[in-house]
């Protein structure tokens, strides 16, 4: 049955990502990141990762393409509404085919050992997170900090700078 | 349900970003590419925390990666975002192949 579902997520993460890379509208493509988006969180949710499909959905759906549709709305939309490849998408199509087909024969053939799952629950990921991985932890919430603020002072109009 | 499947669709997520990266123009499009090879590495990361044979002790650490990774993904993103609106300002282009002002 986790099959079925795992299908159906599977195939709205894999649409979507093609809906990415060959749109030719920027809010299309932005949108079809959402639906990839969504059916990762599908994924995290028959990987037994409840916690993350919800973090997922926040971050990714609710910040990450907002962000992005945002920045797209506050820039004159009209300069990025058609989109085209370059000359050299034949090349990228054959590098990422090769790049498939070299991983897929790897994991076909390396196979897997375990078929049976286990879940971790929240209380022990949060003890996990807070005890062995509290320095790491910190870190990353000053990478963030760091992150916004250089985005502010980068998008921030100089003194001198007319409109 | 078995690991591989999700190894599979790790793998094809992170080849149809790996396309998106090098054939188109926007520089928009290559970070939505990225973001998407990001997410092909957690879909991989939590295949294998939920398969893994490690006691319950150690299972979370797949979680805990993606935690990580979640995070610089979206630090990276606010940057990202930030240069391309710099760059729309200055250059009123987010065409990649046409910025080469770093060419020597």
């Amino acid at each position: 049955m986790s099959v079925v579902f795992f299908a159906i997520a599977a195939i709205l993460v894999i649409s979507g990502g093609i809906g990415v890379v060959a749109a030719r509208n920027i809010v299309y493509a932005a949108l079809s990141l959402l639906v990839a988006m969504v059916g990762t969180a599908g994924v995290f949710l028959i990987g037994l990762a409840e916690f993350l499909a919800l973090v997922q959905l926040l971050i990714y759906g609710g910040a990450v393409v907002i962000v992005i549709l945002f920045s797209l709305m506050l820039t004159k939309i009209q300069d990025f509404e058609f989109l085209t490849a370059n000359k050299q998408w034949p090349i990228a199509l054959i590098v990422a085919m090769c790049l498939l087909g070299l991983l897929g024969i790897s994991i076909l053939v390396e196979g897997s050992a375990t078929t049976t799952m286990g879940s971790t629950n929240i209380s022990e990921l949060g003890l996990s997170l807070f005890s062995d991985w509290a320095i790491p932890f910190e870190l990353a919430s000053l990478v963030l900090l760091i992150a916004l603020i250089g985005a502010v002072v980068i998008v921030r109009r100089d003194n001198g700078e007319d409109k | 349900m078995e690991l591989i499947y999700f190894q599979l669709l790790a793998a094809i997520l992170f080849c149809i970003g790996i396309y998106g990266v090098l054939a188109r123009r926007s520089a928009v499009l290559i970070l939505m590419s990225i973001e998407l090879m990001l997410n092909a590495v957690n879909i991989n990361l939590i295949g294998y925390a939920a398969f893994s044979s490690f006691g319950s002790a150690h299972r979370n650490l797949g979680q805990v990666l993606v935690i990580f990774i979640i995070t610089i993904a979206a630090a990276e993103l606010a940057l990202a975002m930030a240069i391309i609106l710099r760059l729309y300002r200055n250059k009123n282009n987010v065409n990649v192949d046409e910025l080469d002002i770093l060419k020597g």
